[in-house]
């Protein structure tokens, strides 16, 4: 399988990096003592139906012993392993970390970048992008739901539970664009629930983050005025936000940068206007059972509103 | 073939205590509802835990019905005790007598536990706390409320027949099962009155 | 080994020329016998019937129905997982169908199967006429039963669970867990357990009280020890699910808050009490699996399986700590990190007594006398291979960091069916194959048993080996498609073809059973062998399983003619007379009548039935529902037998009534 963008052997950064090596001691110890026992018990086999064996009771129960004792030393061994490798997961908390928060809705994740000063504060959904060589530490909560958050080239994954705070500590050493999944069974599309994390040198990111600090731009246009003027009062603005309309709704994505995100409803399709057309013409025969309705709109108000939608980079 | 034999007809038809199936039947029953109840305990001691107040936003449940209900179930172990050793010594009459007593007991603590109820504070929609403590005391209510049912049945053939010697077997058994009710309100009565007065 | 030990009390010992040892004297009993224990003719004698083997027969072969049926629903996710996004299953049937197929396996097929073995099996193989409490253990079939049915039924109404086989709040809560969904999945939880228990209930008092004279615990076979041992895990850890459910039906009937973090409930508090009872669970399927392979290969390398002691105690050392280990399923939740090392800990501590049995079996089979590679020989030879795989990937999982990254993944799918299929399934379906001719009197054909055998093996193996590797390159379980990009196409259209492999063999297998059903050919009371005392009787054994009932003088009864155990006699023929013996060293104490065939047990099953649906409408299902149920128990517990009141006291009045002192 040629394919590295969500696996757990090819890890990105300093944590997935200590649980592949665990991973890769497990497998070579596991694998030993499976050849070994597999192995006793085909000698055994070929021996016995020889009906040939001479071995007393007292060897047996010598041997029987040693295999148990090495079994228990096998299992120290590895027990070792894992709570060094656990105590080193914990070592990446540091307080100048960048801290995200991340709260898990039915089918999508809304991400904020904390900062102590609220205007720097910035928000978008199903994508997050992180400076390399950095700890990063995720907030996880949930709106609804259990799920949980899974990059795996990254880290292993850390559940979003109602009423709870859990944290993850997470740092991409390698730039790159990686996939994570929600995977706590979460209902109806627990499968389309995918979140593209991208990991970029650190100037990179403070641009991107700064960009997404800013409120939308405001449309130049006509198609695009027309466009806003949908949002604002059609249906979406209930639901979404973009920043620097009136639109305020909480419940779905933010929108204000939509057009900067690589993907669609959490992963579901690329971004691209064919998509966005019909996503918003028809949602439920993308994603079923997502929460988003079907919004009826003749053509040249769709057109309109996807020309606006294509300005929210 | 020379098959020896053992003679096992001259063996009794009937054994009390540990030696009857029945009594490891109803100990088996008792295990049971036994982890359900440690269970539910370690539910209400979990969800305390996690609470910043407990009980949260209500008042404790008042002590006196419950402590009524405390007194009245340690004395009924009186009758039971004569119950089960009436029946053991296989005497009818004694038997009658005392499950009558024992009935009249049941009757009293069932009736005690509405009062019970009324006076936890909470509801069982209000929160959690009302839910856990409704489960509890609710949960010891079914079992005073069959336990009344079984006896009333057994002191009923008691009365009318047919009558054997496995009915008195079934009448010590039953008075073990009643002893396991007593015992369980112990532990219950303790969390339910007196975990939400201390911190 | 030493003889039985002497018989005390008010036994008495015959001597070989005893007229009551004479064939005619024997011929007589056989006759009464015959007809105190006649099976119930009829349609309604078999709505009453309970005699052990009956209803053992009735558990196995329905949880081999729901067997099928859940394993159609698992082809049916295969065909869907074959090809990237594929639109077999849209995401709501295959949400129903995964979670149906887990339950079903879990809660009407691997527990159930396992106890329809033991009640079949355990009253033979200690030399009892019948199990206790049968009309319990009637009452427990039909429950299970009517779980299914009510399951199925619910399916095919589009009301099938959708949560999963353990239905985590707040998904199955009031809020989000729409229709009546969860509320089915709930009640037919408390169906399956409350069978469960009460033979579970029935099998500890059956084996502590009904063994056979001379039958101490220390000869107590292999099979008998690890079902008591089950018996005792189920009688305590699943009042832990009867009770989490109620609670999730309670949050959603009647507003409690039990897993409302909003009113100071949790939802994590569902997974305490539900894993709490889920791992023992896993070894409560597992434990009858290892109690199958001592007496298999003790049978066909013809040797007593060395290690007795170390065996049981491994047995009772993985039921003590399968108590302690249920957070491994829960370190994603970020619990605090010492607890979690504690559990990593007890995790892998209980991979010890299972190498201790492991490395018993191959001293055993080090040291045959000969090797018959007869079917069930087979299936435990591969048992070896494919359940230490899974063990090892348990191993794994135990590990916090290790299983953060494959937790909740197709790695978790591998090694849990691994272990199932691997470690409980194979015995079974060996266990099957070696028991058959004293259950049916007839022998499965051998040659489609191989076959069978290798279909499966080879289908098993192409089914799960390959979802480890998918779950390494992050595929999520209970995902009902995946994007092509993902590259997880070509493992699953292997794992999508072993599956049906897997089912071809298990179509064999099946096809096996029904022509060797029909074979003229009679099996031998002892057609392997072996050292039990259930093969020797006939095959299959008459409805009072001995005569004249046996007494145990050593483990390995029927390997030991010499050691020459007396048999028991003075049990009455004319009635449905059994022997009851003391806990530890099995000898005789009194003899009990047992009840025979009753249609309450069905009447009150129907009435709970009643009661338990009903209570998932309106709460006051339960309130009314509890009348037939309370009248149904009176039926079937209101003595038949007996004297009115008065001439009972008046005997006691004139010393003719003694009663027995309560201890010997
Ligand atoms: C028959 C059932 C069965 C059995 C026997 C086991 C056996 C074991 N299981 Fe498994 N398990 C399940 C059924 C079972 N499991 C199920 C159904 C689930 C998933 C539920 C769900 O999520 O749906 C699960 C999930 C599960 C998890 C949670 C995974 C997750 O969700 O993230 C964990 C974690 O610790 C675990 C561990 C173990 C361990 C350590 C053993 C050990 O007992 C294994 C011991 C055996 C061996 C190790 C092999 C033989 C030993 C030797 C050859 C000796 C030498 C060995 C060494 C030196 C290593 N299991
Ligand atoms: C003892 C338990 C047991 C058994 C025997 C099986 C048997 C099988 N399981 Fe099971 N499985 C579970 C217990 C079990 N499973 C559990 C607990 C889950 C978790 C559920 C959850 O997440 O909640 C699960 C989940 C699960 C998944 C993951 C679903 C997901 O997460 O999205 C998959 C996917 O491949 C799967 C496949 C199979 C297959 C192919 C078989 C095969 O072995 C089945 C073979 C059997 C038959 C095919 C039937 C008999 C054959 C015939 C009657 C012949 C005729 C039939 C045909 C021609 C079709 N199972
Ligand atoms: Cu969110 Cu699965
Ligand atoms: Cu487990």
């Amino acid at each position: 399988m040629g394919d590295v963008i969500q696996s757990v052997l090819a890890p990105a950064g300093i944590q997935a990096a200590r649980i592949a090596h665990l991973w890769w001691v497990m497998f070579w110890v596991c694998t030993v003592v499976f050849i070994l026992v597999v192995g006793a018990m085909a000698i055994a086999v070929t021996r016995g139906r020889r009906g040939a064996s001479d071995a007393g009771h007292r060897v047996l129960s010598r041997n029987v012993a040693i295999a148990t004792a090495a079994s228990i030393a096998a299992l120290l061994v590895l027990l070792t392993h894992s709570v060094v490798t656990g105590r080193a997961l914990e070592t990446l908390k540091t307080p100048d970390a960048l801290r995200i928060q991340i709260t898990g809705y039915q089918w999508w994740w809304d991400v904020e970048y904390l900062n102590p000063q609220p205007s720097l504060r910035a928000v978008t959904a199903n994508e997050i992008h992180i400076p390399v060589g950095r700890p990063v530490g995720l907030t996880l909560l949930s709106s609804d739901v259990i799920h949980s958050l899974w990059i795996p080239n990254l880290h292993g994954k850390i559940d979003l539970i109602p009423g709870r705070v859990n944290e993850m500590w997470i740092q991409a050493d390698r730039p790159g664009v990686y996939r994570g999944q929600c995977a706590e069974f979460c209902g109806l599309q627990h499968a389309k629930m995918a979140i593209t994390i991208v990991a970029e040198p650190p100037d990179q990111f403070e641009g991107w983050v700064a960009h997404q600090r800013e409120p939308a731009p405001p449309p130049t246009l006509p198609s695009q005025q027309r466009g806003l003027d949908i949002v604002e009062r059609g249906p979406c603005a209930m639901c979404h936000t973009i920043a620097g309309t009136t639109a305020g709704g909480r419940t779905a994505p933010d929108l204000t940068h939509i057009a900067s995100r690589s993907t669609l409803a959490a992963g579901t399709v690329p971004n691209t206007r064919g998509y966005l057309a019909g996503w918003i013409v028809d949602p439920q025969h993308v994603k079923p059972g997502n929460k988003m309705p079907p919004l009826a709109l003749s053509s040249s108000d769709l057109q309109a509103l996807l020309d606006y939608l294509e300005t929210l980079k | 073939m020379t098959t020896r034999a053992i003679d096992v007809s001259g063996l009794p038809e009937y054994g009390f205590g540990h030696r009857s199936i029945l009594w490891w039947a109803t100990l088996g029953i008792v295990a049971i509802e036994g982890t359900m109840f440690a269970l539910l305990i370690a539910t209400y001691l979990f969800l305390k835990g996690r609470a910043e107040t407990w009980p949260p936003g209500v008042s404790p449940p008042l002590l006196t019905w419950g402590t009524v209900n405390l007194v009245i179930l340690l004395a009924s172990a009186i009758p039971n005790e004569l119950t089960k050793r009436a029946a053991e010594r296989l005497d009818l009459r004694k038997v009658q007598i005392w499950m009558a007593v024992c009935i009249a007991f049941g009757i009293a603590f069932n009736v005690v536990r509405i009062f019970e109820f009324r006076s936890l504070n909470v509801s069982w929609d209000t929160n959690a706390y009302g839910s856990v403590t409704w489960a509890l005391l609710g949960f010891h209510t079914v079992h005073i409320l069959t336990d009344l049912a079984d006896t009333a049945v057994l002191a009923l053939v008691m009365f009318i027949g047919p009558v054997d010697e496995h009915r008195f077997v079934d009448a010590s058994e039953n008075a073990m099962y009643w002893y396991f009710v007593v015992i369980a309100w112990l532990p219950i009565y303790a969390v339910i009155y007196l975990a939400p007065r201390v911190a | 080994m030493s003889a039985a030990r002497p018989v005390t009390g008010r036994v008495e010992v015959l001597d070989a020329d005893d007229p009551r040892l004479g064939s005619a004297s024997l011929e007589r009993e056989r006759r009464q016998l015959d007809d105190a224990w006649a099976y119930a003719r009829g349609i309604a004698g078999w709505l009453s019937e309970v005699n052990h083997k009956a209803i053992g027969r009735r558990f196995i072969a329905t949880a081999f129905v729901w067997f099928s049926l859940g394993g159609v629903l698992a082809v049916l996710m295969r065909l869907q997982l074959s090809r990237p996004e594929n639109t077999l299953l849209g995401p709501d049937a295959y949400n129903q169908i995964f979670s149906t197929h887990g339950t079903t396996m879990m809660f009407l097929f691997a527990v159930p199967v396992m106890l329809g073995m033991g009640i079949y099996v355990v009253p033979l193989t200690i030399g009892a006429r019948e199990i206790a409490l049968p009309r319990l253990v009637a009452f427990g079939y039909w429950m299970f039963l009517f779980g299914g049915i009510f399951l199925y039924v619910n399916l095919l109404l589009n009301t099938g669970p959708d949560n999963g086989w353990f239905s985590y709040l707040p998904l199955s809560g009031p809020e989000y867990g729409i229709g009546r969904r969860a509320d089915v999945w709930a009640q037919l939880v408390t169906f399956s357990e409350l069978s469960s228990l009460v033979v579970a209930v029935s099998l500890v008092v059956t084996i502590f009280k009904l063994r056979a004279p001379g039958m101490a615990l220390s000869r107590l076979p292999l099979f008998a020890w690890a079902m008591l041992v089950v018996s005792f895990m189920i009688i305590f850890a699943m009042p832990a699910v009867m009770l989490s459910s109620s609670c999730l039906i309670m949050d959603r009937l009647v507003s409690t808050h039990f897993y409302n973090q909003a009113e100071a409930g949790d939802p994590l508090l569902w997974q305490h009490l539900f894993w709490f009872f889920g791992h023992p669970e896993v070894y409560i399927i597992f434990l009858p699996g290892l109690g199958m392979i001592s007496p298999i290969i003790a049978t066909f390398t013809g040797r007593p399986v060395f290690g007795y002691l170390a065996l049981v105690m491994s047995l009772i050392a993985t039921a003590f700590i399968g108590f302690g280990v249920w957070v491994h399923h829960m370190f994603a939740t970020g619990l605090p990190q010492f607890g979690q090392s504690f559990f990593t800990a007890a995790s892998i501590m209980i991979v010890v007594p299972t190498s201790i049995q492991i490395f018993c079996w191959i001293a055993t089979v080090w040291t045959a006398r000969r090797i018959v590679f007869a079917t069930p020989m087979l299936w435990i030879l591969a048992w070896f291979c494919v359940f230490i795989i899974g063990g090892l990937t348990g191993v794994m999982l135990a590990s916090v960091p290790l299983d953060l990254q494959v937790h909740d993944t197709f790695f978790v799918v591998a090694h849990f069916h691994y272990v199932l299929i691997g470690g409980a399934v194979f015995p079974l379906l060996g266990g099957v194959h070696y028991w058959f001719p004293k259950i049916t009197g007839r022998l499965l054909s051998e040659r489609l048993g191989k076959l069978a055998f290798g279909l499966f093996f080879v289908g098993f193996n192409l089914t799960f080996f390959p979802m480890h590797i998918l779950g390494l390159h992050g595929m999520p379980r209970r995902v009902y498609t995946y994007p092509a990009s993902m590259g997880w196409g070509n493992l699953n259209m292997l794992a999508s073809i072993g599956a049906g492999i897997m089912a071809l063999g298990l179509l064999v297998y099946l096809t096996n059973v029904v022509v060797s059903l029909r074979r003229d050919e009679a099996a031998a009371d002892d057609p392997w062998g072996a050292a039990d005392l259930e093969w020797a009787t006939s095959s299959p054994p008459p409805p009072y399983n001995f005569l004249p009932s046996p007494t145990v003088g050593s483990r390995d009864p029927l390997w030991h003619p010499e050691l020459e155990p007396p048999v028991v006699l003075g049990l009455a023929a004319d009635k449905r007379e059994v022997l009851v013996t003391h806990l530890l060293d099995g000898e005789p104490d009194h003899r009990l009548e047992f009840p025979g065939p009753s249609i309450w047990p069905l009447l009150a099953a129907i009435a709970t039935t009643i009661l338990f649906v009903w209570s998932i409408f309106s709460p006051w299902g339960v309130v009314w529902g509890a009348i037939p149920v309370f009248v149904t128990l009176v039926g079937w517990f209101w003595p038949r037998k007996g004297r009115p009141p008065r001439e009972v006291e008046a005997d006691r009045l004139a010393g003719r009534l003694t009663p027995t002192e309560i201890t010997s």
